[in-house]
């Protein structure tokens, strides 16, 4: 870990609070790229259109008696062009209500990243430096720093658990297929409310802090990691596992949450250690302490009617 | 505990009702949490109460005019469908 990079990262964190770009260049900072690129076509995020204009072509040369007609030719090259400017229509206007590129940022992890982060999410008790690194103002992609939020376990989370709740309704003959879709709504609406509620806080609190929406996404979906554990142990092993399967998770949800809160919502000073006198860094910690202390009850209220 | 994405719809519905049904001079300034009471210091930090007033006001301001039309539709719609 660059120890300049963590204290720069910090200096600048303090002078610019307010939102930043997550992806102010097409592609990242430079020389970092998100994605590894595996387009044969070569590097670039023109590589999937050139590949994609590529393809109708390419398939005109093995059909070649088909096309020696000129004027399907053409009317297939018009096609074509057509198909083309209408996607990169559809991509644009997507890209003003849903934040497509941001949304990248979230879902650039790899392997490594995700058997760490489960394990941090299990056992944060060993992990010491909970800084993330930032690159130039921008913060780091999450497979190059352990500490970055990600979407990745959230959402492979949230399904693992509809479908481990469908199973565990399963074995208590309480299955049907339309209880999957009102799980589902159940968990996404309880997980929207949350992180309306946290925003509203955060807005009453009035926090100068650089946490986004999808931050708050992110951290609210981290608890489904527990919850998938606990109910698995209850499902194996009894009620007694369930219980204190999910009792391990919840205490260290509890640790995670605060850890990584801590850093983001407090001032530099208290989130050193030191104590720090007066109304509103007593504000923020309360802050802290609910937001993590809301999700063992989470998850809790989420699952005890699985396992009964 | 069965939640749908539309009871979600029906509680931002009626929880915007609610904070739009507060009157400005017979009832805000009468408790205390009127538009001008807000204003406290100017320093940096508006305090908890500043902040659920500016929103309370803020609500008010903006959600007025589609509020109107989302509560036709919905009496419309609860009319027809029941």
């Amino acid at each position: 870990m660059d120890y300049t990079a963590a204290q720069s990262g910090f200096r600048q964190r303090k002078l610019q609070p307010n939102m930043r770009l997550r992806n102010s260049s097409v592609d990242g900072p430079d020389g970092s790229q998100l994605f590894d690129d595996t387009s044969a076509a070569g590097p670039g995020a023109q590589g999937v259109y050139r590949n994609q204009q590529a393809g109708p072509q390419a398939a005109g040369l093995p059909g070649q008696s088909f096309l020696s007609d000129p004027m399907s030719n053409l009317a297939m090259v018009y096609g074509s062009s057509l198909a083309s400017q209408g996607r990169e229509m559809v991509d644009k206007n997507l890209d003003r209500f849903i934040p497509i590129s941001k949304l990248k940022y979230y879902f650039a992890v790899d392997t490594v990243y995700v058997g760490k982060k489960l394990g941090i999410l299990v056992f944060p008790y060993m992990h010491e430096s909970w800084e993330v690194c930032y690159q130039q103002d921008i913060p780091v992609a999450p497979r190059f720093d352990v500490n970055a939020p990600d979407l990745y376990i959230p959402t492979m989370g949230f399904i693992t658990y509809i479908l481990v709740a469908g199973l565990a309704l399963g074995t208590q003959d309480r299955f049907s297929p339309e209880l999957l879709g009102v799980q589902a709504s159940s968990a996404l609406v309880w997980l929207i409310m949350e992180v309306l509620v946290v925003l509203l806080s955060l807005y009453l609190v009035t926090v100068n802090t650089d946490l986004t929406t999808i931050d708050l996404l992110a951290f609210s979906g981290y608890k489904y990691v527990g919850m998938i554990v606990g109910v698995v142990a209850g499902l194996l092993f009894g009620k007694t596992a369930y219980y204190l399967s999910l009792l391990w998770c919840c205490a260290a949800i509890f640790v995670f949450m605060i850890r990584t809160l801590r850093l983001k919502l407090l001032s530099e000073a208290a989130a050193e250690g030191k104590l720090v006198r007066g109304a509103r860094n007593q504000l923020r910690m309360y802050l802290t302490m609910s937001i993590a202390a809301a999700q063992p009850i989470f998850m809790y209220w989420l699952t005890y009617h699985l396992i009964r | 505990m069965a939640f749908t994405l539309y009871t979600l719809i029906q509680t931002a519905i009626l929880c915007t009702n609610a904070i739009a049904v507060l009157h400005e001079e017979r009832f805000l300034s009468k408790i205390g949490w009127g538009a001008d009471q807000g204003v406290g210091g100017f320093g940096d930090d508006p305090g908890v109460k500043a902040q659920i007033l500016n929103l309370v006001r803020s609500v008010r301001t903006v959600m007025r005019v589609p509020l109107i039309i989302v509560n036709s539709a919905c009496i419309v719609l609860l009319m027809l469908f029941g």
